[in-house]
């Protein structure tokens, strides 16, 4: 298989200097069925030296939380392009925070309109990456912030 | 013979899809014969038209993709879009509607009427098409899994309407094959899916003669990231496998050929796009005579509806979009659409406003009625690089054809998970290459505004979730629940069946007002679900 690896992907430095690698959780909430995002960013992660789980289609919210807890993740990448995301993401996080999972890094990817990005940060979610944002940019968050 | 995967991923000069581009291309570069590989327009094997005139006799029909909200809201969309001049309808269901829960289901929380319209029972239909005499006008359907159960309540609506069903004129997507491989929306299992399909192309082929049962479609593969060449393989191959189905029942191919359809991308690459259509009319002729005998002219024709292609779209300098969609546009009408549908340059964040769709609908009517290309029939044809690049990729479709094959035909290669693996592939090089700014995109590689001023977006109302759940519920409890009762346990029955046609079950349940979610659950608790084995 052709390894196509992205010029501005880094390895993960920390993880090189601690031994541990960031593990990242990529979520696809609801029923939304658009994955194409969240493959690519999935496999970038992985390029670039993270540890990814991808949860796979038609998650639920409880399932998301219970993953990222099991997994011991240290962020959680939610993908959504239904246009239920002000529903689905803001349960996440709660959820998180509720099973005491608050350090986990929440950031978000899809078609977020700006007035929902606003509300979503204020929600607590550390970041979210609408259309066209590279998946170096995401990288490189990721590994600033966990 | 140099495979795909041989090919280099990026020269300076190829194709969105990876396909190298001669800087010219003279008569060296084509073997053509006409009669053999061209043919006139209407004339086997149909490379340069499906029709003799084409637009001349008739413009392709221009068709929206419509839905949010509740039917309410749709039907309002539906009537603007058909008063600026549309002439098809084309519907857009919700999230739970396209994955078989009703409203009220927990499933669909925060999801009703988000990304199209809610249709929990045969009273949301009726609502839908209030007003608009289905005799007169053709609706297309977006829906796969649930796709017998929407087809069923339009024909009680007709019923009402007093439209005799031969009278009923659209298309229903059903494409289920492509939902495992691309959109995402499966319910069933594979066998019970093409069942089902295969019981709505018979149905369907007696009682529905105008409609057609089938959108064979590659639009969404394409989506998802596969080049041209993949989805014009893996289309073709989804098609074929229908048509073994059909067979398999025992079918005659020249009764229900013709009432198959296909749906491809129109994407950015212009001379792509038009190459692939052409090879997509010649190969489906040449399979369905020589492969499947099929002897009649109307049995080989790859009729088609185009939609320009949503993942071109930017959120970046939005506007820049309707020149994307008017260029997209025109080559799926060199191509020789027959139905087209133009995204609204909003729609990389939201669902069209009016306004937007206004401007994509005016965007089809200029090339229709300004631009003189509807003159005459297949333009480019005898290009020697539109006839070079046509051939090439019917090439590598029956390459592709091969190793389906080897795989073990395409529910098999499904399983295996070949066509998501491919499509996976071909959308981290296709990002690669735009993050090296080897691909320029612009306003977002490359020529980078300043930060927009985003355009006024289409909100869905929050309100309409709880109204509609309500809907629902109310619905439950007003109709004769003996008959909705008996309907679903024959629909139990007859699915458990392998030897029953479920359309007659499916109407009868349609016409009690038992709901989608309802049926759906039926059919899952017989079928069991289908559960994929992501791979990125």
């Amino acid at each position: 298989m052709p390894d196509v690896s992205l010029a501005l992907a880094h390895h993960g430095w920390d993880s090189f200097v601690s031994g541990s690698k960031t593990r990242v959780v990529i979520a696809k909430p609801g029923l939304d069925g658009h994955d194409r995002g969240a493959k690519v960013i999935a496999r970038a992660l992985r390029d670039a030296g993270m540890e990814v789980i991808y949860t796979g289609l038609h998650q639920t919210p409880e399932q998301i939380a219970e993953t990222a807890i099991q997994e011991d993740a240290d962020a959680v990448g939610i993908s959504i392009l239904s246009g239920a995301h002000m529903t689905l993401v803001p349960r996440i996080v709660d959820l998180l925070r509720e099973r005491g999972a608050d350090d986990v890094l929440v950031v978000v990817g899809g078609t977020i309109p700006r007035d929902d990005v606003d509300e979503l940060k204020r929600h607590g979610v550390a970041e979210v990456f609408t259309p066209g944002a590279a998946t170096s940019e995401i990288v490189e968050f990721l590994q600033a912030h966990v | 013979m140099a495979t795909i995967e041989d090919r280099p991923a990026r020269t300076v000069h190829s194709t969105v899809s990876g396909n190298c581009v001669e800087p010219l291309y003279t008569s060296r570069d084509v073997d053509l014969n006409y009669k053999r590989d061209l043919g006139d327009p209407g004339e086997f094997p149909f490379t340069r038209g499906v029709y003799g005139t084409m637009y001349r006799g008739r413009v392709w029909t221009m068709r929206q993709f419509a839905g949010f909200g509740t039917a309410a809201e749709t039907n309002a969309r539906f009537r603007y879009l058909l008063e600026h001049g549309q002439t098809g309808l084309s519907t857009a269901f919700d999230m739970p509607t396209l994955m078989g829960y009703d409203s009220d289901h927990p499933r669909s929380l925060g999801e009703v009427g988000r990304e199209g319209v809610a249709i929990d029972s045969l009273a949301d239909m009726e609502t839908l098409f209030a007003g608009i005499p289905l005799g007169e006008v053709s609706t297309s359907m977006t829906i796969n899994s649930a796709a017998a159960i929407l087809l069923a309540f339009y024909v009680c609506v007709g019923e009402q309407q007093s439209v005799p069903r031969s009278e009923l004129r659209g298309t229903v997507q059903t494409d289920i094959l492509k939902e495992y491989i691309a959109q995402k929306e499966y319910i069933f299992p594979p066998g019970p899916s093409l069942r089902l399909v295969t019981d709505m192309i018979e149905w369907s082929t007696r009682e529905l003669p105008r409609m057609h049962p089938v959108s064979i479609s590659g639009y969404h593969i394409r989506e998802a990231g596969s080049t041209a060449s993949q989805e014009l393989a893996f289309t073709l191959a989804n098609g074929f496998t229908y048509v073994e189905w059909a067979l398999a029942r025992g079918l005659d191919i020249d009764e229900f050929a013709p009432r198959l359809s296909f749906f491809f991308n129109a994407h950015i690459d212009f001379f792509e796009e038009i190459a692939k259509y052409r090879a997509a009319r010649r190969i489906w002729a040449r399979e369905l005579r020589e492969r499947f005998g099929a002897k009649a002219d109307r049995s080989l024709l790859m009729r088609f509806h185009a939609q320009t292609a949503g993942v071109s779209l930017t959120a970046q300098q939005p506007e820049v979009n309707i020149v994307r969609t008017a260029i997209e546009a025109l080559a799926a009408v060199l191509g020789g659409c027959q139905s087209l549908h133009t995204n609204s340059y909003d729609e990389a964040l939201a669902l069209p406003t009016e306004e937007a769709v206004r401007l994509a609908l005016r965007t089809q009517q200029v090339i229709a009625h300004e631009t003189g290309v509807v003159n005459t029939v297949d333009p480019l044809g005898g290009s020697w690089f539109v006839e070079a690049l046509t051939n090439e990729l019917e090439r590598q479709a029956y390459e592709y054809f091969d190793r389906i094959e080897a795989l073990g035909g395409v529910v098999a290669a499904i399983e295996q998970n070949f066509f998501q693996r491919e499509i996976a592939e071909a959308s981290f090089r296709y990002q690669a290459e735009v993050e090296r700014v080897e691909r320029v995109v612009v306003g977002v590689n490359r020529y980078i505004g300043d930060e927009d001023t985003p355009p006024p977006l289409l909100r869905i109302d929050p309100a309409l979730e709880p109204a509609q759940i309500e809907r629902v519920r109310s619905l439950r409890e007003r109709r004769d629940v003996r008959t909705a009762e008996a309907a679903l346990a024959r629909l139990k029955t007859e699915a458990a069946r392998e030897d029953v046609n479920l359309m007659p079950a499916l109407v009868e349940a349609a016409r009690a007002y038992v709901t989608m979610g309802e049926m759906c659950e039926a059919l899952r608790a017989v079928w069991g679900v289908w559960r994929e084995t992501p791979v990125f």
